[in-house]
């Protein structure tokens, strides 16, 4: 009873925290509007497939570049598609897919690094050394060939995008490892005896949490840009999914007399990757993280 | 001292040697030979039998690393498929292509980024600064293929001003170049610039707040004198190796950027290999780009080894 | 009466919290400085001191903003100048001398140049005068070889050379008023004495006004004419220097002169309740009232305002300030502890104990040996009874710190060995060890923000070794952590706070229960007191001494504090470069004959009390490196005799009353020569 009682306490005390840090990041401007666009977008994603007008795939030849109407509100694009149901549905894999993308990349991204700084020496040293090859192969190239040879379909797309991804996560959560074994409240740990995996879990994940979470969350914003890019150049989500990066690719060719086919998702795509950055620089301030001084790898 | 530079090239060197192994191994373990992934459904008989020949996959696996490797060493990068030529003369004009746009586009960048990051860093919450910064947040997350669609359509389209799309004819003058490489300029700069505008700013906060700024102020030095004397020295030391990893990894973006303006550079090289399915010059690429990457690096460690007082005393006194 | 330089009137410093609320972080502060007087400034972290004298320099830093009041210099109000006047003033009028020389010069410019700097801004001499002058600074302030310092890096002198060019840089303006900021707080006890009288040679000879800010009132006692202390903001009591230190009538100012241990008195100094109110948290009567044992209803609902006393030439912000006139005698008193059982058994042991920090080679590491000639630590024998508090004493590098990490299995031993109960010997090795042994040793770190985790409240904490040793939990565990929690005297409602929530005091209570709670045998203390106020630290120092008494721990006490090693130890022993001098209970090493490092340490003790100054005998250098033969003090000892303190390890040689001393002087000699 008396035990339930505090855990139940330490539950509120987190649902605080976090309520308290969703205020701190709201309180600024660019916070609320970060956080009021990612709002937007994931509603607009989860309910899209229920208010779209027109059917996302059927083409009409009669309806062919029509500039926005009434009907229409974005116009229709060159294979008489409604330009706006392709826009407020295109988010919905890049979302999905970027999400658990994120996931995974902040996994064993942020595992691994707690384990290289823990241990540190001659396996660190290996570890490092493989993660700065990898990172300096431009992740489009790597991603453009597996992309190639495996396929779009999703489940080659998250794991791939999570692992190049996360690369850069292995840094950061290293790093944050570093800077808190030196300090006392770990030698103190292991003064008493604590097994490693206490130790782990019980002092250095508490404190590097923050730092890998908010790395995670820019990532998130990084890999939708990669994945748009990929879409954009045509190894991306396949045809006729509407996707932002796809469309833009598309309309490109035609935006010189049917700009509007262009701008609908090129508005999309923009807002939520600033909606995302915006949340995820108010989510460290929020948790007192100075990332602007980092290199976005 | 020499000590460190050369311990800093030895770890370039076995950063480059893993990456050679990875993209190895990469293609061997990806389903398909380079053979039949480039012929695809012609991949049978004499074509095939060609094929392996030319590349030499009949022999193991481990043999042909060795062979690949110590040519590349000596800076033969095999044979292209799809170009059916030496791979080094497929990439001779497009490296010079993308060498031109790179250091245009850097050396606009980087003072660029300094003064803006400076302004900023002094400006702090005041007017310029959150104009500048606004507009830094916008050209640093657009995507590259939108920021670069949508300067061909203001700029190209709507204005008129300038070529949209790259025709660089190879007698092309000077002028002609230049006119039709400042909207891909535009494009890749805008980002790189806003990155490392922004990690100019918080160094330079960073250092303004430090004891020895207030000490100076507390001495009485001049404002001015006092940031570029006390301040920037500092503050700019410590944003050498960022800004190198923020254009290294810029790198991958110029891929997109030149896609749009049709630049032919190493990175349009790179979407038409994978395209064309041309495993080698796939190969070629990476190694190509990953020593840029890590030669950018080198350069910003040796810098920062030179600039900082700390390490020049070192050298002094041995 | 003579000129007055700068005045403060009514100025009140504040910020704006986040709510929204106008918090004052100095409250009508008034007071004159005159020239040629040196004004101590004195008060504990948080008290506004340091933001009053920034002030008074016309800077007010960041995020803070002037309420109301002037800092009038010569008449006209710094705080209403603009940047281009005050860069006028600063560095030509009133220069200053900061905190933390080592980061208040900027890392990338020479010494020679930031002196000409200041040369160049605030006269009119030309490039060769100027560099004449510089090399004339430097040798004032008592810098080696100054032709060649010029050309030196700020981080390639130590600690004191950076003070002593921090202090040129100061006088190159020829100013009228010097501001100290704790010019000496980090600096090792001899270093710290010698800055200190450079200051006063620096006052006297240039009859430049000085204001020194400081927590420290050994410091303050020694170069101020006149004192002023702070509390929350406010001036609390002001007045010549000897009058506040002798009689105090400020109940704040008296129970901090208790709470400073005396090396004079043994035992241990009183203690004051509570800490100091955070800014904002006082809306009505006096701040002191929560510690205070003066305290009325009337100083509850009402403020009390700064009066002057005309007898003692003080001002004093205290309702009741007449109950500690002549109260004087008290001051000098203190709590006398029980002494232990010296039949006890011997608990811990360390024989013939070296340690190395050098890294192993290759092929060592094959045999897993250390060859290091010269180790860090070397030849450490001590023997450690049951229930005693013995203390290791000594400056930065002198492997006090090194010896309490290996005892406790953090560092591995060279060669010799740790015994524990009944001469087992202890693995070198951590994960070696049993869980009783883990158990029986416990630390306790210098500073309490990084030895408590920051995200575990305290009930988590103090969880940890409960949970480890005795696999409490549910109900039993909560008993447990009420139980520690009353016996360092924090209530139950403590278990659900963060450590950032908690005060620098409670925090390290926090921490000794940690320590307590997995029932050692011996506590090992890293400096556990030197990152407290003073007024905090006696109250630790008192709960120690109490749970030893009522659960008969022993203590191995690690310090650079002369001071509070003689209150709080029973033995001690002074290390120099990681060998031992001396050893004997604290009673002897605190009475000559001392070893002659011992001696050096007792004479640059600051006392607060003007009439007793430091002695300065050695210079204070500092050695990166022990001597690899011979005395580990051959390189500073201002007793040495000749070659044989350069070859010989010296012998110990042991006096009547025990007290062990490892000099080639023979210790009757060595006593006269002391006298």
């Amino acid at each position: 009873m008396e035990s339930n009682l505090i855990t139940e306490d330490k539950q509120k005390n987190k649902l605080e925290k976090a309520l308290e840090i969703l205020k701190t990041m709201a309180s600024k401007p660019s916070g609320l509007i970060g956080l009021t666009i990612v709002l937007f977008h994931v509603i607009l994603a989860l309910i899209s497939p229920y208010i779209a007008p027109y059917d996302y795939k059927a083409i009409s030849p009669n309806t062919m570049l029509l500039a926005p109407s009434a009907e229409h509100w974005f116009g229709t694009d060159s294979l008489g598609r409604d330009v706006f149901t392709r826009t407020i549905l295109g988010g919905r894999t890049a979302l999905t897919v970027t999400f658990f993308g994120s996931l995974i990349a902040l996994l064993w991204g942020g595992l691994l690094g707690i384990f290289c700084g823990l241990v540190g020496g001659k396996i660190d040293d290996v570890v490092m050394r493989v993660v700065d090859a990898f990172l300096s192969i431009p992740w489009i190239l790597a991603m453009l060939l597996i992309v190639s040879l495996l396929g779009t379909s999703t489940e080659v797309l998250i794991p791939a995008l999570g692992f190049f991804y996360g690369k850069g996560i292995v840094r950061v959560a290293r790093a944050a490892t570093h800077d808190v074994i030196a300090k006392d409240f770990i030698v103190s740990a292991r003064a008493r005896g604590h097994s490693n995996m206490s130790i782990i879990w019980n002092e250095i994940i508490p404190n590097v949490r923050d730092a890998i979470l908010v790395e995670g969350a820019m990532r998130w914003s990084w890999m939708l840009l990669g994945f748009s890019s990929l879409s954009f150049l045509g190894f991306g989500v396949s045809p006729p999914t509407p996707d932002w990066g796809l469309m833009i690719s598309n309309a490109r060719g035609l935006m010189s007399f049917a700009y509007w086919s262009v701008i609908a998702p090129i508005v999309g795509l923009s807002s939520l990757i600033i909606g995302i950055n915006l949340t995820a620089d108010a989510f460290a301030k929020a948790l007192g993280i100075d990332r602007s001084t980092k290199a976005p790898v | 001292m020499l000590l460190l530079i050369l311990k800093r090239i030895g770890l370039g060197l076995i950063t480059l040697f893993i990456v050679s192994l990875i993209t190895f191994v990469g293609v061997e373990v990806l389903p398909g030979d380079a053979c039949t992934t480039y012929l695809e459904r012609e991949a049978y008989g004499a074509a095939l039998d060609a094929c392996i020949k030319r590349l030499g996959l009949d022999i193991p696996a481990y043999e042909r690393y060795l062979d690949w490797a110590s040519n590349v060493v000596r800076g033969d990068f095999g044979y292209s498929l799809s170009g059916e030529m030496p791979i080094n003369e497929v990439l001779g004009p497009r490296v010079k292509n993308s060498l031109v746009l790179a250091s245009v586009s850097i050396l606009i960048g980087i003072p660029l980024a300094i003064v803006l990051g400076i302004i900023t860093a002094l400006w702090r919450d005041k007017l310029p600064d959150i104009m500048i910064s606004t507009i830094t947040i916008f050209s640093m997350t657009i995507p590259e293929f939108i920021s670069a669609t949508l300067l061909i359509l203001i700029v190209a389209i709507w204005l008129g001003w300038l070529p949209g799309i790259v025709i660089i004819p190879s007698d092309a003058t000077f002028y002609e170049l230049l006119s039709n490489i400042i909207l891909p300029v535009v494009a890749i700069s805008m980002i790189m610039t806003a990155h490392m505008a922004r990690m100019v700013r918080s160094s330079v906060i960073q250092v303004m707040a430090s004891d020895y700024v207030q000490m100076a102020i507390l001495k009485g030095v001049p404002y001015w004198k006092m940031v570029f004397r006390h301040v920037l020295p500092n503050a700019l030391l410590p944003a050498i190796n960022v800004v190198a990893l923020t254009i290294a990894w810029l790198l991958g973006g110029v891929v997109v950027t030149e896609v749009v303006f049709n630049y032919p550079g190493l990175g349009r090289l790179v979407i038409e290999s994978i395209s064309n399915r041309d495993l080698p010059v796939v190969q070629a690429l990476a190694i190509i780009l990953a020593s840029i990457y890590v030669g950018i690096n080198l350069i910003a460690d040796l810098m920062t080894l030179m600039l900082n007082p700390r390490l020049k005393s070192l050298q002094i006194r041995k | 009466m003579s000129e007055i330089i700068e005045s403060v009137k009514n100025l009140s410093i504040g910020f704006n919290s986040q709510k929204g609320k106008q918090i004052s972080i100095l409250r009508n502060v008034s007071t004159n400085i005159k020239k040629g007087e040196t004004v101590g400034i004195v008060g504990e972290s948080g008290s506004g001191k340091s933001t009053l004298a920034l002030a008074m320099m016309g800077y007010i830093k960041q995020g803070l903003f002037p309420l109301k009041g002037q800092c009038l210099f010569k008449s006209e109000d710094l705080l209403k100048m603009s940047s281009r006047q005050l860069e006028k003033i600063r560095g030509r009028k009133i220069a200053m001398i900061p905190q933390n020389a080592g980061q208040a010069l900027t890392p990338n410019l020479k010494i020679g140049y930031q002196i000409d700097e200041a040369l160049r801004l605030h006269t009119d001499l030309n490039k060769t005068e100027r560099d004449k002058k510089i090399s004339e600074l430097l040798n004032k302030v008592r810098l080696p070889s100054p032709e060649t310092m010029a050309f030196r890096y700020p981080h390639e002198l130590s600690g004191g050379q950076q003070q002593r060019v921090a202090v040129a840089m100061a006088l190159a303006g020829k100013p009228d008023l010097l501001l100290l900021d704790e010019p000496t707080t980090g600096l090792d006890v001899t270093t710290q004495a010698h800055v200190l009288e450079l200051l006063r040679f620096i006052a006297k000879d240039t009859g430049t006004s000085m204001i020194y800010v400081s927590h420290d009132l050994g410091a303050i006692a020694q170069v101020s004419d006149r004192i002023v202390v702070m509390y929350a903001g406010e001036i609390v009591l002001e007045g010549p220097a000897r009058k506040i230190l002798k009689e105090p009538i400020h109940p704040y100012t008296y129970g901090l002169l208790k709470s400073i241990p005396k090396l004079s008195l043994a035992g241990l100094p009183a203690s004051m309740p509570g800490s100091q109110p955070q800014p904002g948290s006082i809306n009505e009567g006096c701040s002191f009232y929560d510690r205070c044992n003066l305290a009325t209803d009337h100083c509850k609902k009402n403020s009390p305002d700064l009066e002057h006393i005309k007898e003692l030439d003080t001002n004093v912000r205290c309702f009741n300030h007449k109950e500690l006139i002549n109260q004087n005698n008290n001051l000098q008193t203190s709590i006398t502890k029980k002494s232990n059982n010296s039949e006890a058994i011997e608990v811990l042991k360390l024989k013939d104990v070296s340690i190395s920090y050098a890294k192993q080679k290759f092929f060592d590491q094959l045999f897993n040996k250390i060859s290091d000639q010269n180790p860090t630590v070397k030849d450490i024998n001590i023997d450690i009874k049951k229930g005693e508090t013995i203390a290791l004493v000594g400056e930065s590098g002198s492997g006090k710190s090194t010896i309490l990490k290996s005892i406790a299995g953090l560092l591995k031993t060279k060669d010799g060995q740790i015994k524990f109960e009944n001469d087992r010997i202890l693995s070198s090795d951590l994960k070696m060890r049993n869980p009783n042994d883990l158990r029986a040793i416990q630390l306790i770190f210098q500073n309490p923000d990084e030895s408590l985790n920051p995200n575990h409240t305290v009930e988590q904490i103090l969880s940890q070794p409960l949970k480890l040793y005795f696999n409490l939990s549910g109900e039993e565990l909560k008993k447990n952590i009420i139980d520690l929690l009353k016996k360092v005297r924090l209530g139950e409602f403590y278990m659900s706070r963060y450590p950032r929530q908690l005060s620098g005091g409670e925090k390290q209570r926090v921490a000794v229960a940690r320590a307590f709670a997995a029932k050692p045998d011996i506590i090992l203390c890293d400096e556990v007191t030197s990152a407290l106020d003073v007024s905090v630290q006696a109250a630790v120092l008192n709960l120690l001494q109490q749970l030893k008494e009522d659960l008969g721990t022993t203590y191995v006490f690690v310090s650079h504090d002369l001071a509070v090693v003689r209150a709080i130890s029973d033995r001690v022993a002074v290390l120099y470069q990681g060998r031992l001098c001396e050893i004997g209970p604290s009673q002897n090493v605190y009475k000559f004959p001392s070893h002659p490092y011992t001696e050096v340490l007792l004479g640059a003790v600051l006392e607060p009390d003007p009439d007793i100054k430091p002695k300065l005998v050695a210079e204070d250098i500092v050695e990166e490196k022990p001597p690899e033969k011979g005395c580990s003090f051959q390189g500073r000892c201002p007793r040495k005799i000749g070659d044989i303190c350069n070859l010989e390890v010296p012998p110990w040689q042991i006096g009547e009353n025990g007290n062990a001393i490892r000099c080639h002087i023979n210790i009757d000699e060595l006593a006269s020569l002391q006298q």
